[in-house]
C-alpha cells in the first residue's frame, strides 16, 4: 500500500463534497422531527430530488434550475406525506416508508430517458483572496456553491430555531402538541411548513448526488443516504451544529476509506466500506452520552384536536 | 345581591350559553355573571360541564348558542388569541407546558407580544417575587416540582394583566404550604380588581376563597350561593343533587397482623425523590391504616417497596408472617398484596389500552385471567365489566381507553379492579385525588367495607379530611421517616401538624 497516495489537502477538500448532500437531508429532518413528526420518507424524497433535479438540469442546462426544482419535487412529495399524516392521522412511521417506496419507484420511472447522460458542469467558485490562502483556501474556498448554500442553512436553521420566536413556536410544537394547541398555535399549519421544509432540504440533497457529486443519473443512486441521514439526526441530539459535525464525520470517513481502498490498503474493503457508519454512530453516540438530548416530547405522535 | 344588580356591574356575564357533542349535551342554556375582583367558583361533579364552559370563555371551544358580554361589549374569542387579549386567560388543569424548554420560554409562548429575552426574564423574576411565587426563568421546566410548573402557568397570566383568571382544579398537585402561597397570591390579585373564575373539587378551599358560587348539574345552572355561609356538605348535595352519603364505618376488633415492615430503608429510585429511612409498621386485618404528610415525602417510594417495584432487603417486609422482602409484584399478587399508585395515566392504568385490558394489568394472577400462556379474554372482559358496574364507573363500555375516562371515573376502576380482586392488604395512594366529592364518598365506603371484611388497608393521601374519616390509626411520613401511628379517635390538628412535621409529641398516643 502507498499512502502518499492519499494527499490530505484533496481528502479534505473532497469531504465537504461527500458531506453535503446527507447535511442537506439531515438538517430538514431535523426541523421536522424538532417539529414532531417523524418522517421516514427521507430517502424516497432525495431520490425524486435527484431525477428531477437531474432531468431539469439536462433540459434547461443549468444545474441551479435543477437545484430549484428538485427542492420543488422534495418538498410536494413530503406534502404528500404531510396531507396523509396530518389530516388523515396515518402512522407516521409506515407512511413515511410508504413514501421511501414510492419515490425510490417514481424516480426510476421518470429516469429512465436519462441514464447515461451526463449532468451540466457547474462551476466552482474560487472564492477571491480566500481562496489563495494556502492549506484552508484550497479546502474551503473552492468548492461549488451548494456546498455554501448548505451550510447557510444549517447556521439558518441554528439560528431561527434558538433565536427566534417562530423556531421558539416549532419546538412547542414539537415538544407538547396539546399544549400548543392549547395556547392557540396551529399545530397542523407549523408542522406542515416543517415537513415541506424537510422535503424541499431532502431534494436538494438528492440532486447534489446526481448534479454534482456523481454526476449522472443511475437508478437507486442515493444509496441509502436518506437512511443516514435519519440516523445522524437522531445521534445528534437534534441540534443543527452535531448534525453538521455528525455528516462531516461521514464524509469524512467515507472519502477516507475510498482513498484507502485505491491505495491498496491491508484491510478486507468490507471492513473500510462499513466504517463511516460505524464510526459516526460511535462518535455521535459518545457526544450525547452527556447532558440533555432527549427527543421532542410529541415525536411521532398522532395530534388530534379534541374540542 | 339579586341577579340584576350583578349583572349591571359585572366583569363577565353569560346568557344562555349551550353547547351539545354528540350524544350529550355539555351545557345547556348557561347564563352568570362575574364581577370585578371576585373569586367565582364554579362547582359540579366530574362531567357536570364545567371544563367546557370555561373553554368556550377562553375562545377553546365554539358555543352553539348563548353570549358573552366583558365589560359591556359583546365577547366572542375566536382563538385563546383573541381571549387572551381581551383579558381573559388560563391555568389549566394539567398543565400546559413544555418540559424541554425553559420557564421562560414557557412564559414566552403563552405571550401575544412577549418582551426579547433579556427583558423577559427581568419581568419573570420581578412580577414572581411580587408575588410571592419566586421562579428562575432559566430552568428548564421538565425538572421543576408541580408546585413551581403551576407557577410558571400562574407567571404566564399574570404578566398580560389579565382582568379574569380561570383556574381549572389548581391545588390538586399543590402541597398545602404551596396552596396557601397559591391563595396569597390570588387575594392579592383580588384585591388589585382581577376577578377570578375557581373550578375545584376541594370544597374547603372554596369555602375559605370564593364569594360567589355556580353550581352546575348535567350542564345546567342547578344554584348560586354564597360558598362562605354554606357547610362543604351542604355545598357537596347542591352539586350531586341529592343528600350525599356519608362512608359508614362499623366498630370492628383488628385480628392478627397482616403486614409488617421493619427497619426499611431504600434509596430512592427518582433522583429527585425522597428516601425511605428505617420504616417500620404493622397492620392489622379489619384495620385501615392512614398515612399523611406533605407530597414528596416519601409516599410514592412506599408505595413502590410495597409494591414490589423497588425491592426491600429480604428479611424487611412480612406478608402474614411470610417474608416477602425480595418477591417481584406478581409474586405479591399472588400473595394477596395489591396496590394502586397515585399517578392515574401510566402507573396504575395504561392510558391507550382499554379498561379490559388495563384489568387484565394487574388481574391476571388473581383472577386466573391467563392460562398456559394465552389470555382468557371473555373472563378479563367479565372482571372488567364487574369492575365497571359494581363501582359506578361511567363509560360506554370495557373496550374504551383507559384515557377517556375522567379522572374520577378512571380512579374509580383504578381502585374498583383491585378491591375486587379480594385483597389480603391493599395498599393505595390518594385514592381520591381529583375526584367529586359523591364519588370520593364511594371510593372510602369500599375501603371501609374492605376493611370490615377482614382486610388489611393502608391508605396514604394528603387529605387530613379523608384519613379522619376512613383511618383508625394515624400516621406521618417526613422526609422518609414515618411517625409511630396513634389511634384517630380524639386525635387533635396539633399532634398532626406535629407528627407531619417529624417531630414526635411526647404525650402523644
Amino acid at each position: 500500500m502507498d499512502l502518499s497516495q492519499i494527499n490530505p489537502l484533496l481528502l479534505l477538500a473532497s469531504l465537504m463534497v461527500a458531506a453535503t448532500p446527507i447535511l442537506l437531508a439531515a438538517i430538514g429532518e431535523a426541523v421536522v422531527e424538532k417539529a414532531g413528526v417523524l418522517n421516514l420518507g427521507v430517502e424516497g424524497m432525495m431520490i425524486t430530488g435527484a431525477v428531477v433535479g437531474f432531468a431539469i438540469g439536462v433540459n434547461t442546462g443549468s444545474p441551479a434550475m435543477g437545484f430549484v426544482a428538485a427542492a420543488v419535487a422534495g418538498a410536494a412529495l413530503s406534502m404528500l406525506f404531510g396531507v396523509l399524516v396530518l389530516y388523515l392521522m396515518s402512522n407516521q412511521v409506515a407512511t413515511g416508508l410508504g413514501l421511501t417506496l414510492f419515490g425510490l419507484g417514481l424516480s426510476s420511472l421518470i429516469g429512465k430517458p436519462y441514464e447515461g447522460m451526463k449532468a451540466p458542469s457547474m462551476a466552482k467558485w474560487d472564492i477571491p483572496l480566500l481562496s489563495d490562502i494556502p492549506v484552508l483556501g484550497p479546502i474551503l474556498f473552492r468548492h461549488d456553491p451548494m456546498v455554501y448554500v448548505s451550510l447557510i442553512i444549517v447556521t439558518a436553521t441554528w439560528y431561527v430555531l434558538t433565536r427566534t420566536r417562530a423556531g421558539l413556536i416549532l419546538r412547542g410544537v414539537g415538544e407538547n402538541h396539546d399544549a400548543a394547541h392549547a395556547l392557540g398555535y396551529k399545530v397542523v399549519r407549523v408542522r406542515l411548513m416543517a415537513i415541506a421544509f424537510g422535503g424541499a432540504c431532502a431534494g436538494l440533497g438528492g440532486a447534489y448526488v446526481s448534479l454534482v457529486r456523481v454526476p449522472q443519473w443511475v437508478e437507486g443512486m442515493t444509496a441509502g443516504a436518506g437512511w443516514i441521514a435519519l440516523a445522524i439526526v437522531v445521534f445528534a441530539s437534534w441540534r443543527p451544529w452535531r448534525v453538521l459535525l455528525g455528516a462531516y464525520l461521514f464524509g469524512g470517513i467515507t472519502v477516507l476509506q475510498l482513498n484507502l481502498q485505491a491505495a491498496g490498503a491491508a484491510i478486507p474493503v468490507e471492513i473500510l466500506a462499513m466504517s463511516p457508519y460505524v464510526v459516526t454512530i460511535l462518535v455521535l453516540v459518545v457526544i450525547s452520552l452527556r447532558g440533555q438530548h432527549g427527543a421532542p416530547g410529541s415525536l411521532g405522535r398522532i395530534f388530534h384536536a379534541t374540542h | 345581591m339579586t341577579g340584576d344588580s350583578r349583572q349591571a356591574d359585572a366583569l363577565l356575564t353569560l346568557e344562555g350559553m349551550t353547547k351539545a357533542y354528540p350524544g350529550v349535551v355539555a351545557n345547556d342554556q348557561v347564563s352568570f355573571s362575574i364581577l370585578p375582583g371576585e373569586v367565582h367558583a364554579l362547582l359540579g361533579e366530574n362531567g357536570a360541564g364545567k371544563s367546557t364552559l370555561v373553554k368556550m370563555i377562553y375562545g377553546l371551544v365554539k358555543p352553539d348558542a348563548g353570549q358573552m358580554t366583558l365589560r359591556g361589549e359583546s365577547f366572542t374569542p375566536v382563538n385563546p388569541a383573541a381571549a387572551r387579549g381581551s383579558g381573559v386567560t388560563m391555568v389549566f388543569q394539567h398543565f400546559s407546558l413544555f418540559d424541554a424548554l425553559s420557564v421562560a420560554e414557557n412564559i414566552s409562548l403563552g405571550m401575544d407580544n412577549p418582551p426579547d429575552r433579556r427583558a423577559l426574564s427581568t419581568r419573570i423574576r420581578d412580577v414572581s417575587q411580587a408575588y410571592g411565587l419566586p421562579l428562575d426563568p432559566d430552568r428548564i421546566v421538565g425538572e421543576l416540582s408541580a408546585g413551581e410548573s403551576q407557577r410558571v402557568e400562574i407567571i404566564r397570566c399574570l404578566l398580560q394583566d389579565p382582568k379574569l383568571l380561570i383556574m381549572d382544579e389548581p391545588t390538586s398537585v399543590l402541597t398545602p404550604q404551596e396552596v396557601d402561597i397559591l391563595f396569597e397570591t390570588l387575594r392579592k390579585l383580588t384585591a388589585e380588581g382581577t376577578a377570578i373564575l375557581y373550578i375545584s373539587h376541594k370544597l374547603e378551599e372554596i369555602r375559605s376563597l370564593c364569594e360567589h358560587a355556580t353550581v352546575l348539574r348535567l350542564g345546567k345552572v342547578v344554584d348560586t350561593c354564597d360558598p362562605r355561609e354554606k357547610s362543604a356538605r351542604e355545598l357537596a348535595e347542591m352539586m350531586v343533587g341529592d343528600t350525599l352519603h356519608v362512608p359508614f364505618r362499623e366498630a370492628a376488633t383488628p385480628g392478627p397482623v397482616a403486614l409488617s415492615m421493619s427497619g426499611v430503608s431504600m434509596k430512592s429510585p427518582n433522583e429527585f425523590g425522597t428516601n425511605l429511612r428505617n420504616v417500620t409498621l404493622e397492620v392489622r386485618k379489619g384495620e385501615i391504616l392512614g398515612v399523611g404528610g406533605v407530597a414528596g415525602n416519601g409516599q410514592d417510594e412506599l408505595l413502590a417497596v410495597l409494591s414490589g417495584e423497588s425491592r426491600a432487603q429480604s428479611g424487611t417486609i412480612a406478608l402474614a408472617g411470610e417474608d416477602i422482602g425480595s418477591l417481584h409484584p406478581n409474586a405479591r399478587r399472588a400473595r394477596g398484596l395489591l396496590t394502586a399508585p397515585e399517578e392515574r395515566l401510566g402507573h396504575s392504568a395504561a392510558p391507550e389500552m382499554s379498561l379490559t385490558e388495563n384489568a387484565l394489568l394487574t388481574g391476571a394472577v388473581r383472577e386466573n385471567l391467563v392460562e398456559r400462556g394465552f389470555l382468557r379474554w371473555r373472563r378479563t372482559e367479565r372482571f372488567a365489566r364487574k369492575v365497571i358496574e359494581e363501582f359506578d364507573v361511567r363509560t360506554p363500555g370495557p373496550d374504551n381507553t383507559a384515557g377517556s375516562l375522567s379522572g374520577g371515573n378512571l380512579q374509580k376502576f383504578v381502585i374498583g379492579r383491585e378491591v375486587l380482586q379480594r385483597p389480603e392488604v391493599l395498599v393505595v395512594n390518594q385514592p381520591t385525588w381529583g375526584v367529586d366529592a359523591s364519588a370520593a364518598a364511594d371510593i372510602r365506603q369500599s375501603l371501609l367495607d374492605l376493611a370490615h371484611h377482614g382486610a388489611a388497608v393502608v391508605v396514604i393521601s394528603q387529605d387530613l379530611d379523608e384519613l379522619m374519616e376512613i383511618a383508625d390509626r394515624f400516621t406521618a411520613l417526613n422526609e422518609g421517616r414515618l411517625a409511630e401511628p396513634v389511634p384517630t379517635q380524639g386525635l387533635d390538628v396539633e399532634t398532626i401538624g406535629l407528627m407531619m412535621g417529624g417531630v414526635e409529641k411526647e404525650t402523644a398516643a
